[in-house]
């Protein structure tokens, strides 16, 4: 557990740092301009330099692991997206991972029967929701935030607002998605203390993403909700910072700095952390290869020869043996009548 | 050995809560009955292979290299630019729990390091220590930690308790599998001549010899023949089978275990008669003697020395495809290694089946047919005559093997075969088969007598499944496609589900085959009688048309 204390210690210190620059010292600029930019910067280098190391790397074998039917005699039917043969199912294959989440979706659990005889296996989804739900919460939110770098506003942004703003309770409107966003965090974070196995494996860098990513939804939904800022000043700093010609807007309010640098932290920190399964996962080669080595040379860039045990070797160990047993041979023995030695064979 | 070995009520009690201690914390218990014998000097040195010495498991000594640290980091920098899969393997794990219960060896142990997570973790956990910066510069915060002869005894430890059968991977959102780091993870501990007995004298042999048994050329074949004169007494038709035959049409590859021990000559009986039956121009070798392969164990590189042997023989004898025998891992290696290792073969030419004339377009490259394949073919096509009443004393299950479950999809064809050769076939729970079947928990070279709890633990979660079929549907015979599965599952069945037997698809489909010319059939292809066919009795209604 002490995984996850370092864990919420960091996160406080993250919200600290702000509060006390920007109440204490009024570094907004620092705040407002230079780590986001830093941080967008460390981002999209980082990202970069990961998905360039990633695809240098050869992928010496073909090893997709198969989830259904070859595609073999063609009166059996193929799996074709748990079992690709093809470029076109290896791409429905990964949409189905990525955007349906395939594999986690197949989840079962086993249950010890009483009694210690037998062991019986039951759906288990709820991984699979509370991960689908976060994800596109996430997506949801994220994509609702384009309205402050974006003028005017583009018309996806404001359906997607619309949509999510379906309960139509409150002024400002809620957003369902934040919400949800925050209820799959606590759920993630729930399942990593209740289930015993999962706390066991939890680390800290397990525990940080997920109260990173609390404490950002958080503090933008007090902005949103309860305190209150000045969304058009916002509006103004981020398309200032879009447009390369940073103003730093007085009379922000704080909560906006600690949102902002939380941010900053969380992109800063993405490549480097186990965030990036989420561009890992196109790399991944038992998922991202099609099953058909059988039918299409696949090259080994590192490929060398070895020196494996050759047939005449092999033959000349056990010639006598061979001929005795009726083997026939490369080098049969010489007729005996022959005076000759064998040396020219 | 098995003295040691406790009663199944006690052993299935299994305790999954987790230690007090964290992981790191807890080093390797090294229980006996888990782990088996290290690797002799002599086997170490006939393949070549580094730090060759005889040692104890036991000994606190393991006659490392003084510059062992560093042989192992090399290594894994090595293999982290040369394989993806390791990298990205390395990084992208998010510890979401989702393989954590799916690993038979650990819901047959509770052993929370036989989570494939964990397992994972042992390796990751000195990769970030190494080639992270974070976890250079926070260590076990982050989980990381210094390579210590600790870790990697742990290493040895959990490495050997993996079968390689892939089942983790199939649920990881992100399609780590196990299987490829534990066989990385080997290939580093054999750079420090850290294998076990079990796998490294069956791979000399296999190098040296031609079969991980040594057999010698004349005691192969004499040992197919004894099984043609057990053909010739239950059927009445002598089957001469050819060895290193010029010319033939087919190269017939499969594991040794076929042609040695029971129940797995059974199979290869059948594998004899069906071709007899069917005039094939096929060959054995005595030479490329052994479609297993445990290099697949070892590293990969002794994987393609191993398996170049058979491309190689194809070549000398001038043949035009390679017909394999029932074998996991061995089709593991020619599905997915075979071709990129040794091939392509272009010496040979795509397999057509003599019989039928169909095409195996999806093996144009590798020009490697599993025997499955080819037989659905035929009975597809009305090729063979059958009559399964001669099953009809069986109630079969059918045991997926782990890798051409998960490393090929190898699924319907043999179950085509069964399904027309028994009338009483019955699956086990769908979460048990097809791609989500378990191990039978001996794989990856595992199966050897000293770890017999180890495997008794390992099959559970299979022999539980073959138990449910049992009990609801008086299951007496388990089929399987694979050698090794062969030799494992009668012990196993021993122990969890007793009155079970081990069969492969070939053997029966051999006792369902009406061959041409054949006597009347009283015995089965294991040569005991067939229910209802005794002299007493006379044959019921049976098809005997041909």
């Amino acid at each position: 557990m002490a995984g996850m204390v370092y864990a919420l210690v960091a996160v406080l210190i993250l919200i600290l740092v702000p509060l006390a620059g920007v109440q204490g010292f009024g570094l907004t600029y620092l705040f407002g301009v230079i780590i986001p930019y830093a941080a967008m910067a460390v981002f999209f280098f980082g990202v970069l330099q990961r998905i360039i190391k990633w695809s240098r790397l050869p992928n010496p074998f073909r090893i997709p692991t198969t989830g259904g039917q070859q595609k073999g005699l063609n009166w059996i039917r193929q799996a074709r997206l748990d079992n690709p043969f093809t470029t076109g199912q290896v791409v429905g294959r990964m949409f189905s991972e990525v955007f349906l989440f395939r594999s986690l979706f197949r989840n079962l659990a086993p249950r010890m029967e009483t009694g210690g005889t037998g062991v019986t296996y039951a759906s288990a989804k709820w991984l699979w929701l509370f991960a689908i739900l976060f994800h596109y919460a996430m997506l949801t939110t994220v994509f609702r935030h384009l309205r402050f770098f974006i003028n005017p506003v583009p018309w996806p942004v404001t359906v997607v607002e619309r949509i999510d703003g379906w309960l139509e309770v409150g002024i400002p409107q809620v957003m369902v998605s934040g919400l949800l966003l925050l209820l799959a965090l606590g759920l993630l974070l729930a399942r990593r203390l209740v289930i015993p196995r999962l706390r066991y494996i939890s680390l800290m860098n397990d525990f940080f993403p997920l109260f990173l990513l609390m404490a950002i939804a958080t503090t933008g939904a007090l902005m949103r909700y309860i305190v209150g800022i000045d969304a058009i000043s916002v509006k103004q700093l981020m398309m200032s910072l879009v447009s390369f010609k940073p103003v730093v807007i007085q009379g922000i309010g704080p909560l906006f700095f600690v949102h902002i640098f939380l941010v900053s932290f969380l992109l800063a920190y993405f490549p480097f952390s186990k965030l990036m399964h989420a561009l890992g996962i196109f790399f991944s080669p038992t998922r991202d290869l099609a099953n058909n080595n059988r039918a299409v040379h696949h090259e080994n860039p590192w490929n060398y020869p070895v020196k494996f045990h050759l047939y005449d070797a092999y033959e000349k160990e056990f010639h006598d043996k061979m001929v005795e047993a009726g083997i026939p041979l490369d080098h049969p023995p010489e007729p005996p009548t022959e005076k000759e030695t064998n040396s020219g064979q | 050995m098995a003295s040691d070995l406790p009663e199944p009520r006690e052993l299935s009690r299994i305790d999954l809560s987790m230690p007090r201690t964290g992981w790191m914390d807890t080093p390797a218990p090294f229980k006996e009955g888990i782990y088996c014998h290290a690797a002799h000097a002599k086997d170490i040195e006939a393949l070549g292979m580094p730090n060759p010495r005889d040692w104890r498991v036991t000994d606190d000594d393991w006659k490392l290299p003084p510059n062992w640290r560093e042989i192992i980091l090399n290594g894994l920098r090595e293999r982290l630019e040369k394989f993806r899969s390791l990298q990205i393997f390395m990084d992208t794990c998010v510890r979401c729990g989702a393989c954590s219960d799916k690993c038979h060896f650990f819901i047959g142990s509770g052993d929370p390091k036989n989570m494939p997570v964990l397992r994972a973790e042992l390796l990751r956990s000195v990769y970030r220590r190494n080639f992270t910066r974070a976890g250079k510069i926070m260590g076990k915060m982050v989980g990381a930690r210094d390579l210590t002869q600790t870790v990697l005894k742990e290493w040895w430890y959990y490495f050997f308790q993996c079968t390689e059968c892939r089942r983790c991977s199939l649920f990881c959102p992100y399609g780590i599998d196990t299987a490829e780091i534990t066989i990385i993870a080997r290939e580093l501990l054999n750079l420090l001549g850290l294998n076990i007995d079990w796998i490294e004298s069956p791979v000399a042999k296999c190098h040296h010899v031609g079969n991980h048994i040594g057999m010698e050329p004349q005691a192969m074949k004499e040992s197919i023949e004894f099984l043609c004169d057990d053909i010739a007494d239950i059927t009445g038709i002598k089957i001469e089978p050819s060895f290193n035959r010029k010319g033939a049409e087919i190269l017939f590859v499969t594991s040794s275990g076929d042609y040695y021990a029971e129940p797995g000559i059974f199979t290869c009986m059948g594998y004899l008669m069906l071709f007899h039956q069917l005039g094939l121009d096929y060959t054995w070798s005595t030479y490329a003697a052994e479609g297993g392969n445990f290099g697949l164990f070892t590293s990969h590189e002794i994987t393609k020395l191993l398996n170049a042997k058979i491309y190689a023989e194809a070549e000398r004898l001038g043949v035009k495809y390679i017909l394999g025998g029932e074998c996991g891992h061995m089709w593991r290696v020619l599905n997915q290694y075979m071709d990129t290792m040794n091939g392509p073969p272009d010496f040979l030419e795509t397999p057509v089946s003599p019989v039928t004339g169909t095409r195996f377009d999806h093996a144009a490259s590798t020009r490697a047919v599993h025997i499955c394949e080819f037989t659905a073919d035929l009975l597809m096509q009305n090729k063979l005559t059958l009559d399964p009443t001669r099953n009809d004393h069986l109630h079969v299950t059918f045991h997926d093997s782990c890798n051409v479950a998960r490393g090929m999809g190898l699924l319907d064809e043999p179950r085509y075969i069964i399904k027309k050769a028994c009338n009483y076939f019955y699956e086990m729970p769908e979460e048990t088969i097809r791609e989500r079947t378990f191990c039978c928990g001996s794989g990856a070279g595992l199966h050897a007598g000293e770890d017999m709890e180890l495997r008794m633990r390992g099959g559970f979660a299979r022999a539980n499944a073959v138990r449910h079929v049992r009990d609801r549907h008086q299951v007496n015979m388990l089929a399987c496609i694979c050698a090794i599965d062969r030799v494992a599952f009668p012990t196993l069945m021993d122990y969890w589900v007793p009155e079970v037997g081990v069969t492969g698809v070939h053997e029966l489909l051999a006792n369902a085959m009406i061959m041409d010319g054949e006597k009347e059939r009283t015995l089965d292809i294991r040569g005991e009688n067939l229910p209802g066919r005794d002299r007493d009795e006379g044959p019921s209604e049976k098809g005997e048309g041909r």
